[in-house]
């Protein structure tokens, strides 16, 4: 037993360097080259950082597309999902008036062309994106408060919608924060 | 057909094909035959060296078992004190707070176990020390430790009649430095250049587009996540784990991190196979495993691309399929597909909040968790695989009236009993936890804890029973996901759990190994006309129904009261 402490002790005293340490220090190392500087990649507005590509902000102005409701209010140290259940009665409740809401909102959308998203949480209470449908039904709404025409809108959506993975592999989605700079980068 | 499905059919097709030359691999390395990766021989050597370690010295299935228990025992000392005292510890840039005691126990006893069952969040109740130097470590070593007590188990099927099982420690080393490490590098990388942030750079704080200030937790993430899919750990470095749009930036990185959850554990399979050069034994166990996942999956993905039919008679359209707690960029498939994976394996890695999954998900994904043997966790699936084999092999064995034997070897009473207590003892804790944690709630809703037993649950009725149950499962299983609803940081939870992650850790490792170094030591019986053939689909057939029944009948009331009655009561 004692001569299996003394060996435990050791390895994992090397280990701990090697794993804990070095292993992580070169993925830094080759972490400078990648987009970001391995310090995440950021979104610049009028040359200051409005946020990161890939965290989600709150939108809820009606001049911008709005981002997918958040549990964690998308603060970004410390996202979180609703975690409610797909039976749970306080839950649907509050996902029908999240409908209510929005066609208040949007008027002349009609419930079916609202997509799931637009009225669910995330998971991460910090998704980033919509579907392009999710932004499209939006389009409307934003035209009519911009004074601008909605085929610019759509124009936004179209330019910034990223399609599956190679054609093949995934949803579609659309980055929310992306196409808001865009459209506060019109006038 | 639609993207979603030809992403998920992808994912699972490009994980057998590495799979495949993979464990064609790992049998390489551990028969000591020359690969690729060689170069590595003089790190090992120099470790070695350091630690006064002679790999020519044998050891029998007790001894190995001695090396195994005496090192966990001092990580686990290592990372309680890690963590209780982590507010003052350097790499620190957010400030957290130490862990309390109970939290730090069943945290500790949780990565030291492959479990990662995480009762707290990464962004607040970790360090950037604590999470490199106790989880990361714990990640490699955890996984090491599996893999390592499998191969005593392999090696005891290959050798006959002997009690030299090789070295603990050269099994050990090897599985880091041949296999997770370089694996888990290349995935960081990839992870790297997809967004994952690397550096050591502490929160940032911006003015958003609309005006509003938020804080951005980061961190050098990708290394860890890398090792934490790789290793079949799941314990990741943000709280909400791979939903985060830094721990899985993009679809690709899905792919990437999905493929790793399962591609050790159905490696090892094939390296069975290699390694004891019985190809077709390796096919039928492949099989039986894979037709348990499937059966698993279908349901989960239908459930989660159809919707949720409650919100759908809001009128509102679902093309997207069920979405809350989902992330856009991986849709319902996806998230049905990782869902699968990450509970068949011991992984409990998430990409979505299973509490917002349909009641057929939440199902399928507790089943896997109660076999724990469909692929199953880095080694320790096969050892509770192995402890399947050795019941079918007896029962049928009876049936048909012929000695039972596995391997040339016979299994008698001492083996059968410690085989049954090993299939007992995982419906045991998960059952007794469940129902004591619903004594309590019913009986002291209103006890003066720090957290009210009352407030335990974020969803009433059928689907809070289901929050309980499936916490126990998940513990049990050592897999560490977790329905996030239920409010598991206190004192109950903490050490309840904890108990029930250590009993499920390693008893289910020591029986196994008994088991074998028992067998190997035996004398072999030749084969003959009398003999048990193991590597037939019929016994393949026989295996699924002893899983399935010793499953299916202990926890199907408990599924009942859960997310069978949920599932029942959505008109």
């Amino acid at each position: 037993m004692k001569t299996y402490l003394l060996q435990s002790l050791k390895i994992s005293v090397i280990l701990i360097v090697l794993l804990s340490g070095i292993y992580p220090l070169a993925i830094a190392g080759i972490g400078k080259f990648a987009p970001g500087n391995g310090d995440g990649v950021t979104v610049m507005y009028k040359g200051r950082v409005v946020g990161y590509a890939n965290i989600g902000q709150k939108f809820t102005k009606d001049k911008y597309f709005y981002s997918r409701p958040s549990a964690a209010n998308y603060q970004a140290d410390g996202g979180v999902g609703s975690n409610k259940g797909p039976t749970n009665p306080d839950y649907l409740k509050d996902v029908n008036a999240r409908i209510d809401t929005f066609l208040k909102h949007n008027p002349g959308v009609t419930r079916a062309q609202i997509p799931a998203e637009l009225v669910t949480s995330s998971g991460s209470g910090l998704d980033p994106d919509l579907s392009p449908a999710g932004a499209q039904i939006q389009a409307a709404r934003i035209a009519k408060i911009r004074n601008i025409s909605i085929d610019k809108v759509n124009a936004i959506i179209a330019a910034n919608t990223e399609q599956p993975l190679l054609g093949l592999f995934g949803p579609p989605k659309v980055n929310v924060l992306k196409m808001n700079v865009a459209l506060d980068e019109l006038k | 057909m639609n993207t979603e499905y030809i992403g998920i059919i992808f994912m699972y097709l490009a994980t057998i094909a590495l799979a495949i030359p993979l464990g064609k691999y790992i049998a390489k390395v551990f028969k000591g035959e020359k690969t690729w990766m060689d170069f590595m021989a003089p790190l090992e050597r120099f470790i070695f060296k350091f630690s006064g370690i002679d790999t020519h010295r044998e050891m029998n299935w007790k001894q190995h078992l001695k090396a195994l228990l005496t090192i966990n025992l001092l990580w686990l000392f290592y990372a309680f004190f890690c963590l209780l005292f982590q507010g003052h510890l350097p790499l620190n840039p957010d400030a957290n707070p130490n862990q309390t005691p109970d939290l730090a126990f069943n945290t500790a006893l949780s990565f030291l176990t492959n479990t990662n069952l995480q009762d707290y969040s990464g962004e607040s109740g970790a360090t950037y020390f604590t999470q490199h130097f106790v989880f990361m470590f714990l990640h490699f070593v955890s996984a090491a430790t599996g893999f390592a007590a499998m191969l005593v188990v392999f090696k005891a099927m290959k050798d006959k009649t002997t009690e030299k099982l090789g070295n603990y420690w050269d099994f050990f080393l090897k599985s880091i430095t041949r296999v997770l490490l370089p694996i888990s590098f290349v995935v960081a990388i990839i992870l790297a250049f997809n967004g994952t942030p690397t550096s050591y750079k502490g929160k940032d704080t911006v003015i958003g587009l609309q005006g509003d200030t938020v804080h951005v937790s980061r961190g050098p993430a990708a290394a860890m996540i890398a090792i934490k899919q790789v290793g079949t750990n799941g314990g990741g470095w943000f709280g909400v784990n791979s939903a985060h749009p830094f721990e899985n930036p993009n679809y690709l990185t899905n792919i990437v991190e999905n493929i790793t959850i399962i591609l050790i554990p159905i490696a090892l399979v094939f390296a069975l196979g290699f390694y004891l050069n019985k190809k077709k034994l390796a096919w039928v166990i492949f099989g039986v495993m894979t037709i348990g996942f499937l059966i698993m999956l279908f349901p989960s993905v239908s459930a989660e691309v159809g919707g949720n039919p409650n919100i759908a008679h809001m009128g509102i359209s679902q093309p997207g399929g069920s979405m809350e707690g989902k992330e856009v960029r991986f849709g319902p498939a996806a998230s049905a597909y990782w869902g699968i994976t990450t509970t068949v394996t011991s992984n409990g890695s998430v990409n979505a909040m299973h509490d917002s999954m349909m009641p057929v998900s939440g199902l399928a994904q507790m089943f896997d968790m109660m076999i724990n043997a469909f692929y199953g966790g880095i080694g320790v699936g096969f050892l509770n695989f192995y402890i399947f084999i050795i019941i079918a092999v007896f029962i049928s064995g009876l049936m048909v009236g012929r000695t039972p034997e596995f391997m040339g070897h016979k299994i008698e009473a001492r083996e059968m009993k410690i085989a049954s207590l090993i299939a007992l003892l995982h419906p045991f804790i998960i059952l007794v936890g469940t129902s004591l944690a619903s004594y309590v709630l019913v009986h002291f809703p209103n006890a003066n804890w720090g957290t009210k037993p009352s407030a335990w649950l974020n969803n009433p009725s059928f689907h809070g029973f289901t929050e309980m149950l499936y916490q126990y499962a998940s513990s049990a299983a050592n897999n560490g996901s977790g329905y996030g609803g239920l409010t598991a940081n206190n004192i109950f939870w903490n050490v309840s759990t904890g108990l029930v992650i250590f009993v499920g850790r390693f008893l289910p490792i020591i029986g196994p190994i008994a088991i074998a170094g028992i067998l190997a030591s035996k004398k072999t019986v030749p084969e003959s006309a009398g003999t048990l053939k193991t590597d037939t689909a019929t016994f393949g057939v026989m295996i699924f129904a002893v899983i399935f029944i010793i499953a299916a009948l202990s926890f199907f009331p408990a599924l009942a009261l859960g997310p069978i009655a949920e599932h029942f009561s959505i008109k």
